[in-house]
């Protein structure tokens, strides 16, 4: 239980999606104008990480890497697929999008017109991918954490939109200089958040 | 008509020099940042990664280029990541093979060249409409763009942030203070946030020569 506790507030805050690694900066960028559409998108990010993350889990856990595929017949004991890797993880990505695309239209149509364009895009989030691809590092020992990492590194996300829209909307009302005006500012406002976010990584947990 | 113009043309010239400066992929048209960001604190894996995003692209500018008339509409997503993932897991491949360091430098960066929203976006809005030679053009010249701004950023964080360019030293070790010098890395530099803070400022230099770029 305290695995998981430290697993989850370090996908949060210590190796935050957006400020550590830099995933999902395209739509990070793209939608932060306001802050409703980005808690929006926040939201389906953290559920499609919830979910990709574990079946990618278990997917490379019992069929990609070497010798997984033991339990279909011992004879598969050196098979090695492991290069079958990012074309699996994004086809599992693209379908788990494709299929909260529909709930959510079914469930919640209001969200759904106004995510608009950019669920779809969800697919092709850096921090998606870049969730799964993580996974071979940190080792997880069985898919609870993997489960947890998940959900934790969407949360993460959703802070620092919701952080960065929220500053946008501030600084819609300042005078900042001609060139810098809309993008220029949004990257060194971000740089100084990351900056703040930094102050967490001392932290051993 | 376009079939009897000549190879460099003007048009298809323009293709190429346009992302460099007017619509260049990350500063201008917002895209591709993720990777762009994470692989520059040293100037080799930057160029490495500028290179591989310049293999992928054009390659898969042409594929999807010559196979654009026989793509289903409401399928074209899955079918360009299969293509992208393809290309993809050659140049990991290949890189794993004859670099091997940077490639554990880059690690997981170069699979996310799959989602790099260059690749998707330069194949939604170009390769699906053009023919296959203008569209190798716009995929050289859009990677190349984002190489450009890949190497500047390299540059300047490695040359700041360790003294070193490509791993050679540039700043002579008497001038660091630990040898009676006058000189400190700075450690900054190194850490993600001043990618941020570099592109920033590439935009702000960018535009204020560049006037009708300015948001306003």
């Amino acid at each position: 239980m305290e695995n998981l506790i430290n697993i989850f507030i370090k996908s949060i805050f210590i190796e935050n999606m957006v400020f550590a690694y830099f995933f999902g900066m395209c739509s990070y960028l793209a939608v932060s104008k306001k802050v409703s559409t980005s808690a929006g998108l926040g939201i389906a990010v953290i559920f499609v990480l919830g979910i990709t993350v574990p079946v990618n889990y278990l997917l490379e856990k019992y069929v990609l890497n070497e010798g997984a595929l033991v339990w279909l017949s011992e004879s598969f004991d050196n098979v090695d697929l492991s290069f079958l890797r990012f074309i699996m993880f994004i086809a599992i990505i693209a379908s788990m999008v494709q299929l909260v695309e529909m709930v959510v239209e079914k469930f919640a149509p209001v969200l759904y017109n106004q995510l608009g364009i950019f669920l779809p895009l969800i697919a092709v989030n850096c921090a998606i991918l870049g969730g799964s691809l993580f996974l071979q590092q940190k080792a997880f020992i069985n898919v609870g954490e993997a489960t947890v990492y998940g959900l934790g590194s969407g949360i993460g996300w959703f802070l620092a939109i919701v952080g960065i829209a929220a500053i946008r909307e501030k600084i819609e009302y300042s005078n900042v200089p001609a060139p810098l005006r809309g993008l220029g500012i949004t990257f060194i406002v971000t740089g100084l958040m990351g900056l703040a976010f930094m102050g967490f990584m001392g932290i051993k947990l | 008509m376009s079939d009897r113009d000549p190879l460099f043309s003007k048009k298809n010239l323009k293709l190429l020099s346009d992302p460099m400066n007017n619509s260049n992929p990350i500063t201008v048209q917002v895209l591709g940042i993720c990777s762009a960001l994470a692989v520059t604190a040293q100037l080799k894996p930057s160029v490495v990664m500028a290179i591989s995003v310049v293999a992928v692209l054009a390659l898969a500018n042409v594929i999807i280029s010559l196979l654009r008339n026989t793509i289903p509409n409401r399928i074209r997503i899955i079918v360009q990541l299969v293509v992208i993932a393809a290309l993809v897991i050659l140049v990991d491949q290949i890189l794993k093979a004859y670099v091997y360091d940077v490639s554990k430098q880059l690690s997981v960066f170069v699979g996310l060249i799959i989602t790099n929203c260059i690749i998707m976006g330069r194949l939604e809005a170009f390769a699906l409409g053009n023919k296959p030679w203008q569209s190798f053009l716009d995929g050289m010249g859009n990677a190349a763009g984002y190489g450009v701004i890949l190497i500047i950023v390299g540059f300047f964080r490695e040359l700041f942030g360790a003294g070193t360019l490509y791993g050679y030293k540039i700043i002579p070790d008497s001038w660091y203070i630990a040898n009676g010098g006058f000189y400190e890395n700075n450690g900054l530099m190194v850490l993600s946030p001043m990618a941020l803070v570099a592109v920033g400022i590439i935009i702000w230099v960018q535009r204020s020569k560049n006037r009708q770029l300015i948001e306003d």
